[in-house]
């Protein structure tokens, strides 16, 4: 029981660093309708940002997270004028590729300035424990559970209280209508690029401290895609509770699964993709989204 | 478009002639001609560049049938490539089979899986469709990788060279042959393919998928057809590979490869037989160079930047072609063509 208690908290913390990724995706999807496949690039560099700052330059830890939204922020402006914006208009398979050269190319520069090497911080970060009974809870964890959770009620605030949330907000429901109303709906593009970036750096920075950073780490965008999919690809709420959802399951399958299994398992890094094809092929536009429809 | 000045179609046959001038068929023939002699007279590196643009070229054919023509995007090709090569590697290495039997039952057991993970495709289209074929990628490795008493999982499979009654085809230049052979003939259905009632209804289906099943192309069968015979063409590539290098590992077929394949359709220009030929051979020669200038820059600039250039070559090449000629060399192909027809005077 112990065991299975210790499972579902890790999974839970895991699924909100998930959902975080997630709702950077569902952001830049619902305001551009761009699937950007990039989005685990985005953590992988937040995490070697994290690297950077937190241990080459010895800043602390405020600062660190600071100055690496600053190149969140540049990353994601530079990145929506240079790729995205000469494809608008373009089909659906343009963008895509797009983002997925993207992620090459961030993959390569990536390797190019860190090396491409395993990198840790492990124990920099302030460390907090947490005891419920027998269960622990591990320091990393906490920490990116309350950030993430903090992060999301931010963004939560800004899309219900501010101008420019609530602009993007209405360029999700109708771009013409949008224009019409004296919103600059490419400036809307850019931020929602810019909010992408920095929430995947930020959840970057957090997953660097609990398992370290490499390149394969941008493998957390593949799993943020099978949460996008399960809580249905234009709804936030939808991605929050599937990222918890998913983060658990992951974390009792490969805990129960995995010693099972031939070859030692390896099942958490294929499960959500188990998720994504049962997704697909039984409630394709996921638990809370809404089925497209469709005209001639 | 395309016929030179001064000749017109006077027949259907003239029409539908894929080759029509007597300067086409030449210049197919001296093509042709070059392809089989120049085992005599090319290196055995070039030759294996050559063999292994060959089997690249089976392979988009492949993609270019499911997603340039059925427009139905799969980013899991390598993985389908993965699932040809493993069959035919294990019914010859383990169950002692001719390479000539694996073949087909590579192909078959490719389009297999190509139709299991193409059934979700009856329901979803564009970006869910594309997240079930990456899906579709990592579930296959991953199989591989676990059922590792059969497959060898990570530490590969050694797999025979084939051979024909006896004389085995260890040279490069005799593998050449047998490549390039199932390369004219994979080019030769691919063409021919989207002439015919099915590649039409494909055509359809890309242009649009309601209309289309309005005028009575029964989408159910026409998208798994498009995904068994796309898939079809990935296990003979794979095959080809892994029988080429006599050895199989899933490190030959990595997520990269299935992005770099939908690549090579966006630089050759998608829709397109010619386009996937020029995407597929223009991309492996760039390959090749980025392999020699690689060491270079490594040893000059960083230890790593072998690696990063690579990576970053490819996903420019790609932002480079969607951003300035979305519709790929073939397209500018077509466009030289066109000068070229009637210069000097252009109207």
């Amino acid at each position: 029981m112990t065991f299975f208690l210790q499972l579902v908290i890790s999974g839970f913390a895991l699924g909100m660093v998930y959902a975080l990724v997630a709702i950077g995706f569902v952001i830049i999807l619902k305001c551009s309708k761009a699937f950007n496949i990039a989005q685990g690039q985005f953590v992988m560099i937040g995490g070697y940002l994290g690297f950077t700052f937190l241990v080459t330059f010895h800043l602390p830890v405020w600062a660190s997270l600071l100055a690496a939204i600053a190149v969140a922020i540049i990353m994601g402006l530079l990145i929506e004028r240079l790729t995205l914006r000469p494809l608008v208009g373009q089909p659906v398979l343009a963008v895509i590729m797009m983002t997925i050269a993207l992620a090459t190319v961030l993959d390569g520069l990536a390797t190019l300035i860190w090396g491409g090497e395993y990198k840790t911080y492990h124990g920099v970060l302030p460390t907090l424990t947490l005891k419920i009974g027998e269960l622990s809870i591990p320091s990393e964890m906490l920490i990116g559970l309350i950030v993430s959770i903090a992060v999301v009620a931010i963004l939560m605030l800004f899309f219900r209280y501010t101008k420019s949330g609530l602009a993007m907000m209405a360029t999700a429901e109708d771009e013409q209508v949008v224009q019409s109303a004296g919103i600059k709906v490419t400036t809307v593009y850019a931020l929602s690029w810019v909010i992408a970036c920095v929430v995947g750096v930020i959840g970057g920075i957090i997953l660097g401290g609990v398992s370290g950073v490499m390149i394969p780490m941008a493998n957390v965008g593949l799993k943020a895609f099978a949460v996008v999919l399960l809580g249905g690809i234009n709804s936030i709420g939808g991605a929050i509770i599937a990222g918890i959802i998913l983060g658990v399951l992951e974390n009792i399958a490969a805990g129960y699964l995995d010693p099972l299994l031939p070859a030692g398992g390896g099942l958490a890094s294929v499960f959500p993709f188990i998720v994504i094809i049962i997704v697909l092929i039984f409630r394709p536009y996921g638990l809370f989204g809404l089925a497209e429809i469709e005209r001639i | 478009m395309g016929l030179p000045s001064g000749t017109f179609n006077q027949s259907y046959a003239q029409d539908m002639a894929i080759f029509r001038t007597k300067t086409q068929w030449i210049m197919l023939l001296a093509l042709l001609a070059f392809l089989f002699t120049c085992p005599l007279y090319l290196s055995d590196r070039i030759l294996t560049v050559m063999t292994i643009i060959g089997i690249t070229v089976i392979s988009v054919h492949g993609l270019n049938i499911l997603t340039g023509y059925c427009n139905q995007i799969s980013i899991g090709h390598a993985g389908f490539m993965a699932v040809g090569a493993y069959t035919s590697g294990i019914l010859t290495a383990k169950l002692g089979l001719s390479f000539w039997a694996a073949l087909p039952c590579a192909a078959l057991m490719a389009g297999m899986v190509g139709i299991l993970f193409g059934l979700p495709s009856l329901k979803i289209k564009g970006f869910y469709l594309i997240m079930a074929t990456i899906a579709a990628q990592f579930i296959i490795i991953w199989f591989i990788l676990q059922f590792q008493n059969v497959t060898g999982g990570g530490n590969g499979l050694a797999v025979p060279r084939p051979e024909i009654g006896g004389f085995v085809l260890k040279s490069k230049g005799s593998y050449f042959y047998l490549v390039m052979i199932i390369a004219c003939l994979a080019t030769f259905f691919a063409k021919n393919l989207v002439r015919t009632r099915v590649g039409r209804a494909f055509i359809a289906i890309r242009d649009n998928e309601l209309a289309a099943e309005v005028m009575g192309v029964n989408l159910w069968a026409y998208k798994l057809l498009a995904f068994f015979i796309g898939c079809v063409f990935a296990g003979v590539a794979g095959s080809l590979l892994v029988h080429y290098v006599a050895f199989a590992t899933v490190d030959q077929f990595p997520f990269m490869n299935s992005v770099w394949y939908l690549g090579m359709l966006i630089v050759g220009g998608m829709g397109s037989t010619a386009g996937a030929i020029f995407g597929a051979v223009s991309l492996k020669l760039l390959d090749e160079l980025v392999t020699i200038v690689g060491p270079i820059l490594s040893a000059v600039v960083a230890p790593q930047a072998a690696a990063s250039l690579s990576l970053i070559m490819r996903g420019l090449v790609i932002i480079i072609f969607l951003i300035f000629e979305p519709r790929g060399l073939a397209h500018r192909w077509q466009m030289v063509k066109a000068y070229y027809r009637l210069w000097p005077f252009s109207h």
